[in-house]
């Protein structure tokens, strides 16, 4: 059966939602295989076993993070040719597509990002033009290296299975490479993350500096925190909370826009949500054009009325 | 290698004529390649070249030398990304425009931009945008950096250079959705800058006028040392089979808050059985 080799770094304590979809995914067309990359904790190991992983490949040199991307490229080209996958699935993360962009040129291998499904043939099928066209497309030379959206497919439960084989990889770092001399960790929010999160409410420029009624709705709902460009850009809330063209692009089954205008660098990343609600004091506002249901009103009497309506109905 | 404190810096910025996303976009003909009728300089190289800009006025101007080329690969019409760039304040322009090269994807891209960068001698920096408006792949500046064996520095939400005894040194901070980073290189280099870096300035009356005197040079692929099967269609690692546009979004049911909004938004919520 074919070997699909899935990209796993830095997933910190567990894997997160999107791991366990790409192994899906991968066990899909084959047998799953890992290239992990980070420190590799007993119960992800346990985990991988239970999801059918039966090699994880680790990088031989302790240092292949410190060279930015180069370092973890090197060591995706040496796995692909010591295990030959029928295919690579990777996130799509910034970091992830970059990973694909060099092991691509490393291996004379195609690259595709953003895929939202993956055929038997493995025709991808992906939207561009910030969601205005549906396209498919393959790889036609090399091992195809695809980075896969999240939320495409529903994770697989994980059976039962013995602890996989872990096998170095020795791989080379170009020799000139930029370094990576510090890091500063952000501060977790507790709440999904946003590309792999079911619901999102976003606020804008319209939240006027005061998320929290934003917040609370999406504490309601179990969702994430979203923003546009112009209330990171305010420093209201944290950059890698902004959605859009520049930011993130979700696609969640709800997302709800408070105090958003709905330019077109903001809907290039939510367009294709599921369910889009706007809730906006401006009726010519154009993210009404795009929602399934749009209310014309104050974000901080709406916002709070419904928060306090699905506690009700819940308890 | 050259004494860096004699001599000016030389930078390449990349500049991707693309079409017009205020415009409906279209894929169009058997290629099923994008129509670049209503194109403009693509929004996110406006932030490459301002950096660029920077950098140089940072370190004495145009007086100590420095040198800024914009360059683009694309069909005839896209000469005006360049044109605009030298209108806004680069100091040359090339134009690498060759029929084979319709339909490239990245590996393809990159590798036709690299031979230019090649072509163009000493660069001691090559930025670029965080990712094409029209493409939106983010993939053309990592592989540079792996075909021009030049290190990597992408995603630059800051970026400073250090003149050293014989070479420049650079600091470039990346946000991360976990860390956000502190990288640093030696040029030459690679670098995509993100739209956090700066705020792009406007081309002036006086820029505009200048622009029309500055040296625009249009390459063919065979000047570049590049074959037509490399890139294009034909050289192409991948291939788009099919493109169907999605019919917009429509709109749904819009109602004004009376009072009772967040009760009816929770209505809708259970109704579409997302409570
Ligand atoms: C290169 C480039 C990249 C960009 N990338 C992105 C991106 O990734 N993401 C992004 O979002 N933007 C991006 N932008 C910016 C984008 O063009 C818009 O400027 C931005 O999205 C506007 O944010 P906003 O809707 O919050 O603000 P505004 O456009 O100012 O809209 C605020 C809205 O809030 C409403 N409002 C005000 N008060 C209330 C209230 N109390 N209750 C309800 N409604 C209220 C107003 O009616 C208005 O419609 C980018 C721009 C450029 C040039
Ligand atoms: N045809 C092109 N001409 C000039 N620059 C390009 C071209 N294609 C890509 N680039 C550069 O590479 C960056 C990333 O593009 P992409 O990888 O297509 O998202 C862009 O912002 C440009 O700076």
């Amino acid at each position: 059966m074919a070997t699909v080799l899935v990209v796993i770094d830095n997933p910190g304590a567990a894997l997160h939602k999107s791991h366990r979809e790409l192994l899906t995914l991968a066990g899909t067309f084959g047998d799953a295989v890992v290239a992990f990359i980070g420190d590799l904790p007993d119960a992800i190991a346990q985990e991988l076993g239970a999801r059918g992983v039966r090699t994880v490949y680790r990088p031989a040199a302790a240092d292949v993070e410190e060279f930015l991307v180069a370092g973890k490229a090197g060591f995706l080209t040496a796995v692909v040719r010591s295990s030959s996958p029928a295919a690579v699935l990777l996130g799509n993360t910034f970091e992830a597509k970059e990973i694909a962009a060099r092991a691509g040129i490393q291996l004379s291998s195609g690259v595709i990002t953003d895929a939202v499904a993956i055929g038997e043939d493995l025709t991808v099928t992906k939207s561009v033009l910030a969601g205005s066209y549906a396209v498919e497309a393959k790889v036609t030379t090399g091992t195809p290296l695809i980075t896969v959206k999240a939320n495409i497919v529903d994770v697989a439960a994980a059976g039962e299975g013995d602890l996989p084989e872990l096998v170095t990889v020795e791989s080379v770092t170009p020799a000139n490479t930029a370094r990576i001399t510090g890091r500063t960790a952000k501060p977790a929010s507790g709440r999904p993350e946003l590309t792999e999160a079911r619901v999102i409410v976003a606020g804008g420029r319209g939240v006027d500096g005061d998320f929290s009624p934003v917040e609370e709705l999406a504490d309601a709902l179990g969702g994430a925190v979203g923003a546009s460009r112009a209330a990171t850009d305010a420093g209201w809330i944290e950059h890698s909370a902004q959605i859009g063209q520049t930011g993130k692009t979700v696609s969640p089954q709800l997302y709800i826009s408070a105090g958003i205008s709905g330019a077109i660098q903001q809907k290039a990343g939510m367009q294709t949500a599921k369910v889009i609600i706007a809730v906006n004091k401006d009726s010519d506002s154009p993210v009404f054009d795009i929602a399934d249901f749009g209310i014309v009103g104050d974000l901080f009497t709406v916002l709070p009325q419904a928060t306090a309506e699905i506690i009700k109905r819940r308890s | 290698m050259e004494d860096a404190s004699q001599v000016g810096l030389d930078i390449v910025v990349l500049v991707k004529h693309v079409p017009d996303a205020q415009f409906d976009r279209h894929i169009s003909g058997e290629d099923r390649t994008t129509d670049r009728n209503e194109s403009i300089l693509s929004e996110l190289d406006e932030y490459a070249l301002e950096a660029a800009l920077q950098l140089v006025e940072a370190h004495g101007g145009d007086a100590a030398g420095h040198r800024i080329t914009a360059v683009t690969m694309g069909p005839a019409g896209a000469v005006s990304a360049v044109k605009k760039a030298l209108q806004i304040g680069a100091h040359a322009g090339v134009h690498l425009c060759d029929d084979a090269l319709a339909g490239s994807d990245a590996a393809g891209t990159s590798r036709a931009l690299a031979a230019v960068v090649s072509h163009l001698g000493a660069v001691d920096l090559v930025i670029t945008g965080m990712a094409s408006t029209d493409g939106e792949t983010s993939l053309v500046p990592a592989q540079l950096a792996e075909r021009l064996e030049l290190p990597q520095v992408t995603f630059a939400s800051s970026l400073e250079l250090e003149r050293g005894d014989n070479s420049w040194s650079l600091t470039a901070r990346r946000d991360g959705d976990v860390y956000s980073e502190t990288v640093e290189a030696t040029l030459p280099a690679v670098v995509s800058v993100t739209d956090q870096i700066n705020e792009p300035r406007y081309p002036n009356f006086k820029g505009i006028m200048a622009a029309k005197k500055k040296p625009l040079t249009t390459l063919s692929l065979d000047e570049v040392g590049v074959a037509p099967g490399e890139v294009g269609l034909a050289g192409a690692w991948t291939a788009v089979q099919s493109a169907d546009p999605r019919p917009p979004r429509s709109q749904g049911t819009i109602i004004s808050d009376d009072g009772d909004a967040g009760i009816r938004l929770v209505d809708f919520l259970a109704a579409q059985k997302l409570l």
